[in-house]
């Protein structure tokens, strides 16, 4: 995060994004995004919006998507708000990216409950594929980050690559992932442990066992 | 009123105080970076911590905490002073120490109270963060290494300019403020954020390394690039001006000073007329003053006198030359340059009676023809609130880029007898309902109308008087006191075709209406004026003599003289003096003293530093046609002979408003 | 042990469908017209009497939250519901279980909170990370909104009732709820300065409640089965049932619902196969996600697991988030992680934690490694006292107690290190 910088504002720039506009079906989202707020509240929907924007980016080069200058201008004329807040928002928020990723951000969870669970082997498996830390692979394939604690602390580690969470990783696991993904695959999502199903006690279930097989109604047993 | 002790001193305080003001009126000193009374509370650089109980059992911010009754708050327990003590480690650490060559040095609010409340050595071994510089534009000077993230500047254009461009990117310590895209602030009063940084992130570009504080002088003085009358300092080392700085004054300018205002400075040394000069064979040469007053001799114009006054012009000198003109038998005396006649025998009619203060009531405002953000900067801001208050503003006129929400009514002046609904309605629901006309719709005669306009929308009732006119030239409503104003304008002038013109710096002149007249010009820079002149008498301005001005409020103000004239010019009323002698009258002054009590005798308001009583308001007459085509002011930098010879405004001209890009730039 | 049959979120490992027919069979969305037509005062009052204490980290009386909402509005303005669905906290992961498995507790919990505070709406802030669990719930809001659960006549109430989805972009501050308000409003997530309270003056300047995740889904259920059953649950004070979030080194970490009050040893024993490498091989316990200090073994293993219980061991319950760490852990790092955490997450807005969290981060990084001064170790004390108690908000504070428990607990292996240090670079 310390190296955060926008993307310089040139030419070529310009004449890339210049022309940005919302896909019809972005605009649709924006459209209803907007709607959740009283009226004249439309700038509470400029994080969505900059999502939005940033996903088409993604679409239209073959990559996770990021945020350039034009595009964030359009964004502010959408919502009528001065730019300079909406570079703010863009540059507050991690999940914004202000440079161009490749087409897998590969997100490793480094802080410490991730940490104590082998985080480590995670970066250093990155390391050997050739990812470094800040960086997209030469053949735009890897973006490597660091990233804060994701909410998945009792199936760590884990890592959030694109859209989806891989959980209770190993460096075997991981590289299985990784190598289906550059295969045009689509692992499984979720935990990768075979024997777990989510954030289960691995093996025998100390409670809900009833849940397994059907959906218990346990209101008769009140 | 709530009740509250301070360090053990019970004392009352307005309702809605906040602790730190209850502090304060305590007489205690509250250390602070990021609170500022004219923004909002930001409570982001805790220097201002105190103890207070009732209350969790730690600091307060006091900038941000209401007084109320029973607070027993502390300013200087053990507690506070080691919060301070904190608070200060905390903005050093990653501030670099390089006071010696920061241009804030000595008044600097950091190093002040780093030397008051802080600790002492350093315990931090890290390295120091270093942040990259911003490009802010022409005027402001940053080093952002400096920045202690107290937001004010952000704060400012947000709240108070109404030009949302600056701001604070990323976040945790890397955060760092910027103009967007590192572009230069675009607005009137950019520059205010110098004064508003605590620090030296923010310092004057065209100062930068001129001086140190302790080495100037410091004269208080009136701005004479508009018709605020914004309360101004002038910085001045031996016999120059090096620095203009805003000075508070709540009614008029709050603490605000418009970018030209404070950045023509350096206009009063160039292109300065240090000697008199002669038209000989068609060509201007130079001149001693007797062979200058011999030249007016000469002229012996009898009463074929008349006398044009130019915008930055003070009260005492057109008085003098009023009484030279008045002794040799004239009264042709008229200050509005490019034409305008409109009718002066009510001063209230020409006034901004509302007051600027005043103004920010106003719950529904129409603005006929004026360009307010150029015309008059520092009033914009008031603009701004009164449209934050809820207040609904309209405009008759070209459109043009304003600070607040408003709504353009096109350019026809019919529209004035004739309100589209929504406007109508305002105006009719309206507690205190204002309007503004300015320059253009003088120009297009529309003054009666709007007076019709003032009577059928009751902008007058108790206690409000919601009829302004906004000028633009610093000598005008004084000017307009002392009678220069003939019925038919210039014109008259024009058509008395007198033997001597007397123009006092009057650069907006068209002197080819005077072709058959001697022009005697009476000013300081060789601008329009003096390349008509026939006779160039070089003199004061503005901040080179003491002088009355009287703000388009009608407020009267006086300004002191903070340096000499450069060379052989003079203070503008030994002038006229000397040229009684020469043309052998007499004017009834010797001294400058004497001149202004004669001024007081004829004209009392004058004395009186404060507003001036013009009585009511007359009726107008309504129904007018025509329609608001353009605003005079063409270019905001450079409106006036000073702000036209100074390369700081020639350089925001040409980079702010024609868009062209200097090489320190893309630095 | 709790039993299962008093488990609030049954479908917790999401063996079962989260959609509204399979929540409906398992109880939820039952007549919730009946709960609301006891009225909104009896509502608070139910909450209240079950004890029921926030689940986001505070742990402030839900009820009494809820009663200091304006009754009626004088002004015109709405009041809004925002529910803190941010789940940052490292080691919390609990209410990603609840929505991504069980939406509609937390759904029906809007409405049912929402209408006893007298909300025009809810907005639900789930953070950006969450991307698939907000797939899920906004499924969920617009299946509710289908069969005319939410929205118009909610529940065939009477009353109008909206819930949104607010999607966040990664910022651990937004879960501080002014903080929260401020993205909302499409800012910068920087917590605002209180007084105004959110509950005078909150989102779009309105009458505002912020409630965790956990604290509204169980809501209906407390209804349903009264404050006595909730109650009857966990020690004085510390009632309930909860969701322990293990992480760490345990055999089966893992997230349960168990009652408040549960001994340590229990919950790791019964639930997670035990400490890794057995309970002699345990380090120290953080149980409460990361912004509370660390508990060594020894004073851990027999504390109830509930506010009181573990504030007695000079830490706190937080979120419940249990982070354990055996005799394998570099607890210097372990806590230098959370320091960098920190800074990183640091808005950036007060001097305080702006500057400390980076510095306590680097002088962390150097004590990890040894290299640094013994009197470095009571400066770094001194500069947590600076930064706890003098910032806007509690993430300074969350980011100073880690290091002073550290400290607190560790001093002597700091002081090892930078002992070796110097030996190693003598040498
Ligand atoms: C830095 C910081 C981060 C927080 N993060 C969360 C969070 O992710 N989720 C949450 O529910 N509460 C979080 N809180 C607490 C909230 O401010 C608030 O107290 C809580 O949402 C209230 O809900 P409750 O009363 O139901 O517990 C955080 C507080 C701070 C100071
Ligand atoms: S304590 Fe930190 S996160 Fe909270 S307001 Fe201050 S800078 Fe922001
Ligand atoms: S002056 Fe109060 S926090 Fe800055």
């Amino acid at each position: 995060m310390a190296d955060r910088h926008l993307e310089a504002d040139t030419p070529e720039l310009r004449a890339r994004w210049g022309g940005f506009s919302f896909a019809p079906a972005w605009e649709a989202k924006a459209k209803t995004a907007i709607a959740k707020y009283p009226d004249g509240r439309q700038r509470s929907a400029v994080m969505a919006l900059l999502d939005f924007a940033q996903r088409q980016v993604g679409e239209e080069t073959g990559t996770q998507g990021w945020l350039p200058i034009p595009v964030m201008e359009y964004v502010a004329k959408y919502l009528d708000m001065p730019i300079i807040r909406v570079v703010e928002v863009a540059s507050f928020y991690t999940m914004y990216n202000l440079v161009p990723v490749g087409k897998f951000h590969v997100q490793v969870c480094g802080t410490t409950p991730c940490m104590l669970r082998g985080s480590d082997d995670i970066l250093a498996a990155c390391k050997k594929r050739g990812m470094h830390k800040g960086h997209t692979t030469d053949d735009g394939m890897w973006t490597l980050t660091e990233v804060e604690c994701m909410g998945n602390c009792s199936s760590a580690p884990m890592v959030q690559i694109n859209d989806g969470n891989y959980e209770d990783l190993t460096v075997d696991r991981f590289d299985a992932v990784l190598d289906a993904l550059a295969a045009g695959q689509t692992p499984k999502e979720g935990t990768q442990d075979p024997a777990r199903h989510t954030v289960e006690p691995v093996g025998a279930l100390s409670t809900l066992q009833a849940m397994v097989s059907e959906n218990h109604d346990y209101r008769g047993e009140w | 009123m709530p009740k509250v002790t301070v360090d053990g001193v019970e004392l009352e305080v307005p309702q809605g105080a906040t602790v730190l003001q209850a502090c304060e009126l305590a007489g205690k000193e509250i250390p602070r970076f990021c609170y500022h009374e004219r923004l909002s509370i930001a409570g982001n650089c805790r220097m201002c911590l105190v103890e207070v109980a009732p209350g969790p059992p730690k600091p307060q911010a006091s900038c941000a905490l209401p007084a109320t009754d029973g607070q027993v708050i502390k300013t200087d327990s053990p507690m506070v002073k080691a919060a301070r003590e904190g608070v200060m480690e905390f903005l050093l650490i990653n501030h670099p120490l390089d006071c010696p060559i920061c241009d804030q040095g000595g008044e600097c609010d950091l190093q002040d109270q780093s030397v008051a409340y802080g600790r002492g050595a350093s315990r931090f071994h890290e390295e120091k963060r270093a942040v990259t510089e911003k490009y802010m534009g022409p005027l402001i000077k940053t080093t952002m290494t400096r920045c202690i993230q107290c937001t004010r500047c952000v704060r400012f254009s947000e709240e108070v300019a109404g030009v949302d461009e600056i701001g604070a990117l990323y976040r945790g310590e890397n955060m760092q403020i910027t103009t967007y895209l590192e572009k230069a602030a675009k607005h009137e009063l950019s520059a205010n954020v110098i004064d508003l940084c605590p620090v030296g992130a923010l310092t004057s570009g065209p100062y930068a390394f001129e001086a140190r504080p302790w080495e100037l002088k410091k004269t208080l003085s009136i701005d004479v690039s508009d018709a605020l009358g914004s309360n101004i300092r002038l910085d001045s080392r031996g016999r120059e001006v090096l620095r203009i700085l805003p000075r508070i004054n709540d009614d008029v300018n709050e603490e605000w000073l418009s970018d030209k205002g404070r950045y023509m400075v350096d206009g009063l040394t160039r292109r300065r007329l240090d000697k008199p000069w002669l038209r000989r064979d068609g060509k201007l040469v130079a001149a001693t003053w007797d062979e200058a007053f011999a030249a007016v001799a000469k002229i012996n114009p009898g009463s074929s006198v008349a006398v044009v006054a130019g915008d930055m012009v003070d009260c005492e000198t057109m008085f003098a030359a009023k009484a030279l003109a008045g002794a040799l038998g004239s009264t042709q005396l008229e200050g509005r340059q490019t034409g305008l006649d409109y009718d002066c025998s009510s001063l209230a009619a020409v006034n901004f009676n509302s007051g600027f203060a005043g103004i920010e009531e106003a719950d529904a405002l129409l603005i006929v023809g004026s360009h307010v953000r150029w015309e008059a900067a520092v009033l914009n801001a008031r603009l701004r609130k009164v449209a934050k208050k809820g207040g609904k503003v309209f405009l008759i006129g070209p459109e043009w880029e304003t600070t607040f929400p408003a709504t353009f009514l096109g350019t026809d002046l019919s529209v004035l007898g004739n309100l589209p609904k929504e406007a109508a309605d305002t105006f009719a629901k309206a507690e205190r309902p204002a309007l503004i006309m300015g320059g253009a719709a003088l120009g297009k005669g529309a003054l009666d109308a709007c007076l019709a306009f003032a009577a059928a929308n009751r902008l007058v009732k108790d206690g409000w008087n919601g009829f302004n006119v906004l000028h633009m030239a610093a000598a005008r409503m004084g000017g307009l006191m002392l009678g220069y104003a003939q019925k038919g304008g210039i014109a008259d002038l024009v058509a008395a075709k007198p033997k001597m013109l007397i123009s006092l710096g009057a650069d907006e002149v068209d002197y080819t209406r005077f072709a058959d007249s001697m022009i005697v010009y009476i000013g300081h820079h060789g601008d329009k004026g003096a390349h008509a002149a026939d006779v160039i008498l070089p003199a004061a301005a503005f901040s080179e003599k003491p002088g009355a001005y009287v703000n388009t409020e009608g407020r009267v103000q006086f300004a002191d003289k903070a340096v000499f004239a450069p060379g052989d010019a003079r203070e503008d009323w030994t002038i006229l003096r000397a040229m009684a002698d020469a043309l052998g009258v007499t004017v009834g002054f010797d001294s400058f003293d004497q001149l202004r009590a004669a001024m007081i005798a004829a004209v009392p308001a004058l004395g009186r530093e404060g507003l001036a009583e013009y009585g009511a308001l007359p009726k107008g007459k309504a129904g007018i046609s025509g329609s608001i085509e353009a605003y005079p002011i063409k270019d905001f930098y450079l409106t006036n002979a000073i702000a036209r010879a100074s390369e700081t405004m020639q350089r925001c001209s040409a980079e702010l408003l024609h868009g062209e890009t200097f090489a320190e730039a893309a630095e | 042990m709790l039993a299962d049959k008093d488990r609030i979120f049954t479908n917790l490992y999401g063996y079962q469908p989260w959609n509204l027919s399979a929540a409906q069979a398992r109880g939820d969305w039952d007549d919730t017209k009946a709960l609301m037509a006891r009225g909104q005062d009896a509502i608070i009052e139910e909450i209240k009497a079950s004890g029921l204490r926030g689940r986001g980290g505070a742990g402030f009386p839900t009820g009494l939250k809820w009663s200091f909402m304006p009754k009626e509005s004088k002004d015109g303005r709405p009041s809004f519901l925002v529910i803190n669905a941010d789940e940052s906290e490292p080691g919390s992961c609990k209410d990603r279980e609840i929505i991504r498995h069980d939406p509609h507790k937390l759904i029906e919990g809007a409405l049912v909170a929402g209408y006893a505070m007298r909300a025009r709406a809810a907005y639900i802030y789930i953070r950006g990370e969450y991307i698939r669990e907000a797939e899920v719930l906004e499924a969920a809001v617009a299946e509710a909104y289908a069969a005319g659960l939410i929205g118009k006549n909610a529940s065939k109430s009477g009353y109008d009732f909206d819930v949104f989805v607010h999607r966040g972009a990664g910022a651990y501050i937004c879960g501080e709820e002014t903080a929260m308000i401020e993205s909302l409003e499409g800012k910068k997530g920087q917590p605002r300065l209180k007084p105004p309270f959110p509950a005078g003056a909150g989102l779009y300047g309105c009458p505002t409640t912020v409630n965790n995740v956990e604290s509204i889904a169980v809501a209906p259920t407390i209804l349903r089965r009264g404050a006595a059953w909730f109650s009857s649950f966990g020690r004085e004070n510390n009632k309930g049932t909860k969701l322990f979030q293990i992480s760490g080194h345990v055999n089966k970490p893992c997230v349960v619902e168990e009652a408040m009050s549960i001994p340590f040893s229990e919950l790791i024993e019964k639930h997670c196969g035990g400490v890794t490498g057995g309970r002699d091989n345990l380090l120290a316990v953080i149980p409460g996600g990361s912004s509370v200090p660390l508990v060594p073994a020894a004073e851990i293993w027999d504390a109830p697991m509930d506010f009181d219980g573990l504030k007695a061991v000079g830490s706190g319950l937080g979120t419940a988030a249990v982070i354990v760490m055996n005799k394998s852990t570099d607890i210097v790092r372990a806590i230098e992680r959370l320091s960098y955490f920190y800074k990183h997450e640091s808005c950036g807005q007060c001097t305080p934690c702006r500057e400390g969290t980076g510095w306590m981060w680097r002088v962390m990084n150097r004590l990890r490694t040894g290299d640094a001064a013994i009197e470095e170790i009571d400066m770094l004390q001194q500069v947590t006292k600076q930064v706890e108690g003098h910032t806007i908000c509690a993430l300074g504070d969350a980011a100073a107690w880690p290091i002073q428990g550290l400290i607190k607990h560790f001093r002597p292996e700091l002081e090892r290190r930078i002992a070796e240090n110097v030996r190693e670079a003598a040498e």
